[in-house]
């Protein structure tokens, strides 16, 4: 479904990512993880075009989108949660859900989706007519998922959503990461400091060390790599 | 008591007009965080739009009348509105990743282009705006007297503000605007496409602007192509004034200057009355920078 060939992204005169090549399979929970500034959200914002794109190519169901708009990257289907969640905290919860949904037209889907995305998350079907910047850490996270859902992508971009939360939320983060992907078939690339837990729900993954792939494979067999063990999963 | 409150009246008035300039100044800002200097100038060409289509309107419809009067006042702030898209397009979107510094000067240049393409084109001297509006009778009420073109004035920028409201609060273009000026990659990330709402935010300022324009040569009319530079400064402090970047301030801002300003040219003197937005805009950036209804922008390390 998605297939970087050769990527190369910098900022300005330095390089961020140094040609790396990756594939994500339809259906599929992809990994890539890696320290700080192994290039991790470059990759991301790269695929989503917010950055530019300085060589390669970024196949999207076969097509090149590598430095179109990010506006038309969405219409093709593909949805970011970006780090930081970068929620609109002036607006409310429900004003939020509707901008993911600013492309579609129709309103009996638009509240289709909100359904979705509260049945999902029940917290924000509470919270709808607050405003998002009250909401905890863990709220945030959800309404960022919630409303990155509500375009309906068929690919959908994860960056670091255990950020700052604490390890109870962590879990039913990953949880609902997990049903996104069983229940509605949607493929994710998931970016995530925390290796353990992103093994555990990954089907595929990528270890990134400054700006180049140095591992990659199945995410059971990259959990019993001696190299990942000890570099990334703390022994 | 009624001449303090006849000044009132006649500040109110000025007031609206700064307060329609200063909208744009102040949306502009919110999305982009620049100060589009040539704004004044979009202002004065609402005026010479109004001049030249008059005469063109007076064929069609009774003139002076009120629907004469909104004729002109539409299709000027269509022509302005068309302007400041191109302005923005062609002046300040290639320099979108450039330093603000960079827009801001060449903003400044936009504004003496204006300024001085509007002398060749429009001549130095002086225009008398036609009659587009009827002028009633003062209206005498207790020792107060009201105009017909007070209360336009009046009348016209608080239906224009409640439409602005409206746009801002209740359509998706508005919530489009509010996304893009509170984070332009998280917009982005939405699917909006920035460029057509940066550029609807320039025309809807600009329409703006010409309506204020029009309704200042209703009420003074000799127009030059220089007339936008003053209210332009007045109305950025305006801007200022009320909290750069937020719209209800805008409008206060104009209100409090235009009265203030109408105030002390009464009570104390009129060779002051240009001196005092530039006062208040000294006295702002002492005591509170962030405006009257701004909110204080947290520096992040």
């Amino acid at each position: 479904m998605l297939e970087i060939k050769n990527l190369t992204v910098g900022y300005g005169a330095i390089p961020a990512l140094h040609g790396i090549s990756l594939s994500v399979k339809a259906g599929s929970i992809v990994t890539l993880i890696g320290a700080n500034g192994a290039g991790k959200t470059t990759t991301l914002k790269a695929v989503s075009g917010l950055l530019k794109v300085q060589s390669g190519e970024i196949l999207y169901e076969g097509r090149n989108i590598a430095n179109l708009p990010t506006h038309q990257i969405v219409k093709l289907g593909l949805s970011h949660v970006p780090e930081g969640r970068m929620i609109f905290t002036n607006l409310t919860v429900l004003e939020n859900l509707q901008l993911g949904a600013y492309l579609q037209q129709d309103r009996q889907i638009i509240r289709r989706e909100l359904e979705h995305a509260f049945s999902l998350f029940p917290r924000l079907l509470e919270r709808e007519k607050q405003i998002a910047g009250t909401l905890s850490g863990g709220e945030q996270q959800m309404l960022a998922i919630g409303r990155a859902l509500m375009s309906r992508p068929k690919l959908l971009l994860l960056d670091e959503p255990s950020l700052g939360l604490a390890p109870l939320l962590v879990k039913t983060i990953f949880e609902k990461i997990v049903e996104i992907n069983r229940e509605r078939g949607l493929t994710i690339l998931l970016v995530e400091q925390n290796a353990n837990l992103a093994l555990e729900i990954s089907h595929f993954g990528y270890v990134l060390e400054t700006g180049k792939v140095v591992l990659s494979g199945d995410s059971a067999a990259l959990r019993q790599n001696p190299q990942v063990k000890s570099a990334y999963l703390g022994g | 008591m009624s001449e303090f409150i006849q000044q009132l009246i006649n500040g109110l008035a000025l007031g609206s007009i700064l307060a329609l300039i200063a909208l744009g100044y102040t949306m502009v800002y919110g999305i982009l965080r620049f100060i589009n200097f040539a704004h004044g100038d979009i202002f004065m060409l609402g005026a010479f739009a109004g001049f030249y289509l008059a005469p063109k309107v007076a064929t069609v419809l009774p003139t002076p009348s009120i629907g004469s009067g909104l004729a002109v006042m539409g299709i000027s702030m269509a022509i302005c509105a068309g302007l400041g898209i191109v302005i923005e397009r062609l002046a300040y979107r290639p320099l979108r990743s450039r330093p603000k510094l960079t827009v801001l000067i060449t903003a400044i240049g936009v504004s003496l282009f204006l300024e001085y393409t509007g002398q060749f084109v429009f001549g130095a001297a002086p225009k008398k705006f036609p009659e587009i509006i009827p002028v009633y009778p003062i209206m005498k009420l207790g020792g107060l007297s009201v105009t017909s073109n007070q209360i336009i004035v009046l009348a016209v920028t608080l239906i224009l503000l409640l439409a602005l409201r409206f746009i801002v609060l209740k359509t998706k273009i508005g919530m489009a605007m509010r996304a893009l000026a509170f984070n332009p990659e998280a917009a982005a990330l939405m699917g909006i496409n920035t460029d057509v709402v940066i550029s609807f935010t320039f025309g809807l300022g600009s329409a703006l602007a010409a309506a204020a324009g029009i309704l200042f040569a209703v009420n003074y009319p000799a127009i030059d192509p220089l007339m936008g530079i003053l209210p332009g400064l007045k109305a950025f402090v305006a801007a200022v004034l009320g909290g750069i970047g937020n719209l209800p301030g805008a409008a206060l801002g104009g209100v409090i200057i235009g009265v203030t300003e109408t105030l002390v040219a009464g009570y104390i003197s009129s060779t002051y009355r240009d001196a005092i937005a530039f006062g208040i805009l000294i006295l702002i950036l002492l005591i509170k920078p962030s405006g009257l209804l701004g909110k204080k922008e947290i520096e992040k390390v």
